[in-house]
């Protein structure tokens, strides 16, 4: 087994042995004792106006020891939000019902079935209220889905106005008039970027327990954002944060659904209190498909505007995103993350404007690409039926428009600068790592035989590495949490006094591998086997202050935090070896568990050693403290901008508007790789949610506001028989933004895959006259829109 | 409650259960044993597969009195002595898992399916773990940890990786 500690070595995981033994620990896991159990009664109306709730025969059921409704928790007011645009969360529900799912009342007793028994028995008597879904009806304002709110439209961003500290001159005026030119060509298509449900397997779940004698909380929650939580319960119950300690174990997938703060969360951290005793709540799989955000959810329109040689001369998207009924974390900012990439990997004025729209339906928020899947969806969907109404190789007509090399770091319209880029050196690989010529072959002879095949590409640029300090003055802070505003990353690293070292970071990771990625960062530094390495994360009584795990951050601010730190202790270590060793300690070299001196391997003295003399004043040099630990702080200039292309090669079945998905090839450039195994298998993940989107899966509301897609039954997910194998290559083109020149992989995929697949169905039925459908392109869909275009 | 007693992982178990009791719930809560875990409650995730008289069977849509005088595996009993189980090595060193919750389940199912056949096409494992779910790996790297423990189990070498300067 390859154990190696060097950076770039697909070293195997250091999380997996208790993972594949069923030892891992989650929150649902844990039963401390006089453990009590949480039921919610939730609203199945969309909008409604509650009349009373009758809790009688409920609190006299077996086992129930308490049920809380609105009234009780009223003094603790909405729940918080980083971004307070728009109606706050009410704990629970404060009279008028804003979508199904909606919590009215908690029950805890003793057991969870007799919780659940109990919040059925809760009686709601209602006065329903028109439900506003369809996101142009609740754009009109022809119903108000808030009455005290001024219109259902609560935001709007627009490329120029986001910030008007900056100053960015308006370039809509330079668009349209593109659009007058003589030899414009324009291309314009509406499409819909449908609402998703996360679906982390793990379904949340949350554990809090009060001492009264040390008035502190312990909360274990299924959580990106342990840090954030702490200070949301402490804010919301009135306590410092310090507090309030909460523990992220083993988190079993996230996706950004776990990047938020739940009235949940809350609720049961004030029952813990009220009642004395331990409470959890874990959350039904149906409450993770209503009550969990929801992603995506957009409708509009792009429109490009380029000669018909190929030249680029505008982009335009006019948008409604859906914010469902509350504000949460981030939800009205998610579009704002679409816009700083909006112009893709091409240079050419955008003139962008998306209004975010509340309706009578769970919130949205970040869910794996969070804004930037949307964005790059409708760019590289027009620039596909560009090329296809020039007539145009859609790579060709892409090469011609991107950034070249040489212009990096290169400022767009919107303020933001990419950091770095070979956009065209990605596209060259991926034309010889997918053999394009002979696939385009391919693709003539099968259609020769009547067959539908067809090729799509999908190329994206990714925003991510949250991130700069400018971020806390545009709307995205903390503060709102009782915390730091900022987005820095930090990174703890102690050698401790029996030479193995722990490492505490602020991350929240959900399966990205941190114990082992941070393992070699540490290990390579000091020179010590990561066996020797114990990361640790996810504990706010650990670490003073972290920003989580999400926008593929993690490792370009927390990382290179740790990178740092590791610096510092690097730097006393080789005092102290220098010392032991008699030399100076600019000549002491660390490799393979030891300190040597540079040119004389033979003068060497063990970690073990070293570890030792630093916690013993009597072997220190002179002027140098016990101890041996170094803390680092990173706070990036800019974000990073990681980019790929991807293609895919897909057979439709013309009778059935059956999929098939070929061929898949990737070739995404993130920068340095740390662990080439780990940073493959995000990209495996990432095309696969992007396939999910493409093909199979839709949050789908009826107009009365009922989830229709609640369950994995009617919510599918790709399943391993529904996929191809993935073919993966990498460009690596390092950022300056930090001394480890990485940028950041954990939603590219996503970002890249829906686009690519839509592509490469369009180019399958483009001869029998198809041009757009709307994902997800499931077999009726498909089947309807071939039927169409032939009719 | 009614009693029941069954066979987990070799040991004699018996107790006192209500009758509504799920047999996820029975595994986890009564004899904590959290590494089966529960995903969806409808039988579709496979989170909670577990080997039933041998054949692999999602246990959160089974009443914990229906394994009355059963043989049940759960992920826990799968190594043999501290030595892993040829899945289990397979996941760890074809990167198979990220989250690892899915896995417990996953592995079961593909234990089950080697145990039918240790020399699987691509697609026959493909078709084998559909009735399991991830969210993390897209399949690809679990296709190529079965396809390890198969060449394993055959007493073959196994494929190397296939990331990109995989060792």
């Amino acid at each position: 087994m390859a154990t190696t500690s060097v950076m770039g070595g697909d070293v195997r995981r250091r999380e997996d042995p208790a993972l594949i033994k069923g030892r891992g620990v989650y929150v649902d896991d844990l039963q401390p004792t006089a453990l009590l159990h949480v039921a919610f009664n939730r609203s199945p109306y969309a909008h409604a106006r509650i009349k009373s709730v009758d809790t009688a025969a409920a609190e006299k059921m077996p086992g129930v020891v308490a049920v809380f409704t609105h009234e009780d928790v009223a003094d603790l007011g909405p729940l918080v939000a980083q971004v307070p645009i728009g109606k706050l969360r009410p704990l629970l529900s404060d009279g008028e019902i804003k979508h199904a799912g909606e919590a009215i009342a908690m029950v805890v007793a003793e057991d969870r079935y007799q919780a659940q028994d109990a919040a059925d028995a809760i009686e709601v008597d209602c006065e329903l209220l028109p439900a506003v879904i369809d996101l142009k009806e609740a754009k009109s304002d022809t119903t108000k889905v808030h009455e005290d709110l001024d219109s259902n439209v609560i935001h709007t961003w627009t490329y120029h106005g986001y910030w008007e500290a900056l100053g960015l001159e308006d370039q809509t005026p330079q668009v349209d008039a593109a659009m007058e030119r003589d030899d414009a060509v324009v291309v314009s298509l509406e499409m819909t970027n449908q609402r998703l449900i996360p679906v982390a397997i793990e379904p949340r779940s949350v554990l809090a327990e009060y001492n009264s004698g040390y008035n502190r909380f312990t909360v274990h929650s299924s959580t990106q954002i342990p840090h954030a939580l702490s200070g949301a319960i402490a804010t919301m119950l009135g306590v410092p944060p310090s507090d309030v300690r909460v523990i992220a174990p083993e988190v079993g997938g996230g996706f950004g659904a776990k990047l938020n703060v739940y009235s949940d969360e809350v609720l049961v951290a004030f029952a813990a209190k009220k009642l004395g005793r331990p409470v959890k709540w874990t959350e039904t799989r149906r409450e993770a498909g209503g009550a969990t955000v929801h992603g995506r959810g957009w409708i509009g329109t792009a429109t490009l505007v380029g000669t018909k040689e190929g030249e680029f001369l505008g982009y335009k998207l006019e948008a409604i995103a859906d914010m469902g009924a509350y504000s949460q974390n981030f939800t009205v900012a998610i579009p704002l993350l679409g816009l700083f990439i909006a112009s893709g990997q091409y240079k050419m004025p955008v003139s962008w404007t998306v209004d975010c729209v509340v309706t009578h339906t769970m919130t949205t928020d970040a869910y794996r690409g969070a804004g930037r899947p949307e964005a790059i969806y409708y760019l590289e969907r027009i620039i596909d039926a560009f090329a296809r109404e020039i007539g145009m190789d859609p790579i060709e007509l892409r090469k011609k428009n991107f950034w070249q090399k040489d212009e990096f770091p290169a400022t767009m319209g919107c303020g933001f600068a990419l950091d770095s880029g070979d956009y065209a050196a990605a596209v060259d690989k991926l034309i010889e790592v997918s053999g394009y010529q002979d696939l385009i072959k391919m693709r003539e002879e099968a259609r020769a035989e009547g067959r539908h095949v067809g090729i799509g590409v999908g190329s994206y640029v990714e925003v991510c590495g949250f991130g700069p300090a400018v971020l806390a003055e545009i709307g995205f802070s903390w503060a709102a949490y009782g915390l730091p505003a900022s987005f820095n990353g930090s990174g703890l690293v102690r050698v401790n006094p029996d030479a193995t070292v722990s490492v505490v970071i602020g991350t929240g990771p959900t399966g990205q591998g941190h114990e082992t990625t941070w393992a070699q960062i540490v290990g390579d530094g000091l020179g010590i086997p990561i066996e020797n390495i114990r990361v640790r994360h996810g504990d706010t009584q650990e670490h003073p202050m972290g920003i989580g795990t999400f926008g593929s951050r993690s490792l370009a601010v927390d990382g290179v935090a740790t990178f740092n730190a590791t610096a510092k202790v690097r730097e006393k270590a080789a005092k102290i070896a220098a010392h032991l060793l008699e030399a100076s300690p600019d000549d002491v070299v660390f490799e393979d568990g030891a300190a040597h001196i540079a040119g004389s391997p033979e003068k060497s003295v063990e970690w073990a050693a070293i570890a030792k003399s630093a916690y013993q004043a009597h072997t220190l040099p002179e002027g140098v403290e016990s101890g041996l630990e170094g803390h680092a702080a990173f706070s990036p200039g800019n974000a990073t901008w990681p980019f790929g292309t991807h293609l895919a090669v897909v057979e439709v079945d013309a009778t059935t508007g059956d999929v098939k998905i070929l061929k898949y090839v990737a070739v995404d450039d993130c920068g340095n790789i740390v662990n080439p195994m780990i940073v493959n298998g995000q990209v495996h993940g990432g095309i696969t949610q992007g396939i999910g989107q493409a093909l199979f899966e839709e949050a789908t509301y009826d107009e009365s506001g009922n989830l229709l897609t609640g369950s994995l039954l009617d919510y599918p997910l790709p399943t391993a028989s529904d996929l191809p194998p993935y073919e993966l290559s990498h460009t690596v083109t390092p950022t300056d933004v930090n001394p480890m020149g990485v940028k950041g992989i954990g939603e590219a995929a996503t970002i890249g895959s829906p686009p690519t697949i839509v592509n490469a169905v369009v180019d399958a039925l483009s001869p029998l006259g198809v041009k757009h459908i709307d994902m997800p392109l499931r077999p009726k869909r498909v089947w309807a829109a071939i039927q169409e275009a032939s009719n | 409650p009614v009693n029941i007693s069954m066979t987990v992982n070799g040991q004699e178990v018996t107790a006192d259960v209500e009758p509504r009791t799920l047999l996820v719930h029975f595994i986890r809560e009564n004899l904590h044993l959290t590494g089966t875990h529960v995903g969806c409650e409808t039988g579709y995730c496979g989170a909670c597969t577990i080997h039933f008289n041998g054949k692999p069977v999602k246990s959160c849509t089974m009443l914990a009195v229906q394994a009355d005088g059963a043989e049940i595996g759960t992920i826990e009993g799968l190594a043999d002595n501290g030595s892993l189980h040829p899945v289990q090595e397979g996941f760890w060193e074809r990167h198979g898992l990220q989250c690892g919750f899915c896995t417990p389940g996953m592995i079961m199912s593909a234990a089950a399916l080697l145990a039918e056949n240790d020399n699987p096409t691509e697609d026959q494992i493909r078709h084998g773990i559909e009735g399991n779910l991830c969210r993390c790996t897209g399949y690809h790297n679990i296709v190529r940890a079965v396809e390890y423990a198969g060449a394993k189990v055959r007493g073959e070498e196994p494929p190397p990786p296939d990331w990109e300067g995989g060792s």
